[in-house]
């Protein structure tokens, strides 16, 4: 029977049709999805702290309103997710449970502290673009609702994309200082966003079956590749260099060759070894358990009307 | 009669630094909110309470003329410069102080834009139509929320309570007349005080009663903000704020 059933599974998926939350589906692709969804959605939220921490700093208004609006954005990302994911059977509370405790995991880059403004510009044009690459392919991900989810967070990451770019671009063209803020930016930032793309593809043990459900359909290293390529041409019209001595064009591969990745380094920071790890999460926990009052009064005051407009009614 | 245009300008510095700097205060909360949904329920307010800003600081700028932008007019005064009530640069301190501090703000910001709407000057009454949609939400989010909690469990409404108590020093300042906004009166810019405080206050004893929480019984009054004698935490919401612009004088961001 249950073999039967993956046939038919494997069949729909090899003829792209979506799977939707009452079909079938093989315990191990529920796991799957459940896992890289709420991880998603837990990155967005995570996300949301290092750029946050600059929204009382911007630099003039336009940047204050439009900084707001992306941290906001991330937070209805988040939104989206934790609603696809609970369509795969655990609640958003127990997602939340995951994360406090340390169980679940988000994005490393979110680890990295923000310490410029020119940060702001470096996470929009870097890592949303690094996100982004990874996120579009995802619209056509097997597993319908995330499919769905990943088509609105993908028309507004490109937004951000542009926006973080315009910050660079503002400022690799403004006075020394502020070219040197970008430069710095980009020093910091590119290899971690190179990184985001996860390890390398013979060293990437879920990644064949993934591939074959069709929940991912690029491999790691194709995705870092395209990003790369990409970027190179971006960081030119900045006037900006990226941090790799060993980047140059291959003629033959039609690609650009890049240096070694410190996977030491990605490896500390997923272990919980990065420089903002236990800041991140701290304050995840915190605004959980400040917030418990609240959310407690909020129920406790729903289920007081529900009492009260049901006794009118018995009394009526 | 002939309008003093610095008198102007003071006016309107005081309607968009009321906005500005809680929507500074509110900006402290993104990220870090109860519950996702009221996270971005509060960054949507934030955005309209600084566009509001916004609108009135390029008003102020072209009074003003010469290199005058939103931007110098926003990050380059001072604090005595500043013309926002006390409340609205009051700590954050919870949930309970955020929401009373709005609420407050709320009904009184509705009821201004209610009359500003019928203002003598056009460019003002223009922000107020657009504005009064959006504080009539606001007005909405924070009532309810301000019932929620003073009628959930004991717990909030005792901090509900605390927070309506410490904040009330701080909601009189709205309806004591500064001599701008008395020249502004007179000339039918600005509202007349007296009548927006009746409407407040019984706005806001109103949804007290609904909340379960009772009305300070105390009279006094903190004031200053309206002529820049601010309290302690402006200088630091303004060192944050305006940290670019002063340490980079002159860029392009």
């Amino acid at each position: 029977m249950e073999i039967k059933l993956e046939a038919l599974f494997q069949d729909k998926i090899d003829q792209e049709i979506k799977i939707e939350p009452r079909d079938w589906m093989p315990e191990k692709y529920r796991k799957t999805l459940l896992r890289q969804i709420s991880q998603h959605a837990h990155s967005e939220i995570v996300g949301m702290l290092p750029e946050g921490n600059w929204i009382t700093r911007a630099p003039n208004l336009r940047r204050k309103v439009a900084l707001l609006a992306k941290v906001q954005d991330e937070a209805g990302h988040g939104l989206y997710l934790y609603s696809a994911a609970e369509t795969l059977g655990m609640s958003r509370d127990e997602m939340f449970e995951e994360l406090h405790s340390g169980k679940a995991k988000y994005s490393s880059i979110f680890n990295y502290p923000t310490l410029t403004w020119a940060d702001m510009g470096a996470i929009g044009w870097l890592v949303d673009g690094a996100a982004i690459m990874n996120q579009v392919p995802l619209c056509r991900t097997s597993y319908g609702p995330y499919a769905r989810a990943m088509v609105r967070v993908c028309k507004e990451e490109s937004f951000h994309q542009r926006q973080g770019y315009e910050i660079m671009l503002t400022l690799s063209k403004g006075t020394e200082a502020q070219k040197a803020l970008a430069q710095d930016a980009l020093n910091r930032w590119w290899w971690p966003s190179i990184m985001m793309f996860g390890p390398n593809d013979d060293n990437s043990p879920n990644s064949a079956q993934s591939m074959k459900w069709k929940i991912k359909r690029f491999s790691n290293d194709e995705l870092r590749q395209k990003f790369v390529d990409v970027t190179v041409a971006q960081t030119e019209i900045l006037g900006l260099s990226i941090p790799d001595k060993d980047l140059k064009w291959n003629e033959e591969r039609g690609h650009y060759d890049f240096g070694v990745i410190d996977w030491e380094e990605f490896f500390q920071v997923v272990a919980g070894n990065g420089p903002c790890n236990k800041q991140r999460l701290k304050a995840r926990v915190d605004a959980w358990e400040n917030g418990a009052w609240v959310r407690e009064a909020a129920t406790a005051y729903a289920e007081k009307r529900e009492l009260r407009t049901k006794n009118q009614t018995e009394a009526a | 009669m002939a309008v003093n245009k610095d008198i102007l300008i003071d006016y309107i510095l005081h309607l968009a630094d009321n906005s500005m700097i809680l929507g500074q205060r509110n900006a402290e909360w993104c990220g870090h909110g109860p519950v996702l949904e009221q996270d971005i329920a509060l960054t949507n307010i934030t955005l309209d309470l600084i566009g509001e800003a916004r609108s009135l600081y390029q008003y102020a700028a072209e009074l003003t003329g010469g290199n005058s932008t939103e931007d110098t007019v926003a990050f380059l005064r001072d604090v005595m410069q500043y013309r926002n009530t006390l409340l609205l640069e009051q700590h954050n301190t919870d949930w309970a102080y955020t929401i009373t501090r709005q609420f407050f703000y709320d009904v009184f910001h509705y009821y201004l834009q209610e009359a500003l709407v019928n203002s003598a000057d056009e460019r003002i009454k223009e922000i107020a139509k657009k504005t009064i949609k959006e504080s009539a939400y606001h007005l909405k989010w924070s009532s309810e929320w301000m019932i929620r909690l003073g009628d959930g469990t004991e717990i909030s409404h005792l901090k509900m309570q605390n927070a309506v108590n410490d904040l009330w020093e701080y909601t009189g300042e709205f309806f004591i007349p500064s001599e701008t906004e008395i020249e502004m009166t007179e000339i039918g810019i600005a509202p007349d005080l007296t009548l927006l405080s009746k409407k407040w206050k019984s706005k806001v004893e109103d949804i007290l009663t609904e909340a379960t929480l009772s009305i300070p019984s105390s009279d006094f009054q903190q004031k200053g903000g309206k002529k820049g004698l601010h309290s302690e935490h402006l200088g630091f919401i303004l060192a944050e704020m305006q940290y670019l612009q002063r340490a980079y004088p002159g860029s392009e961001w």
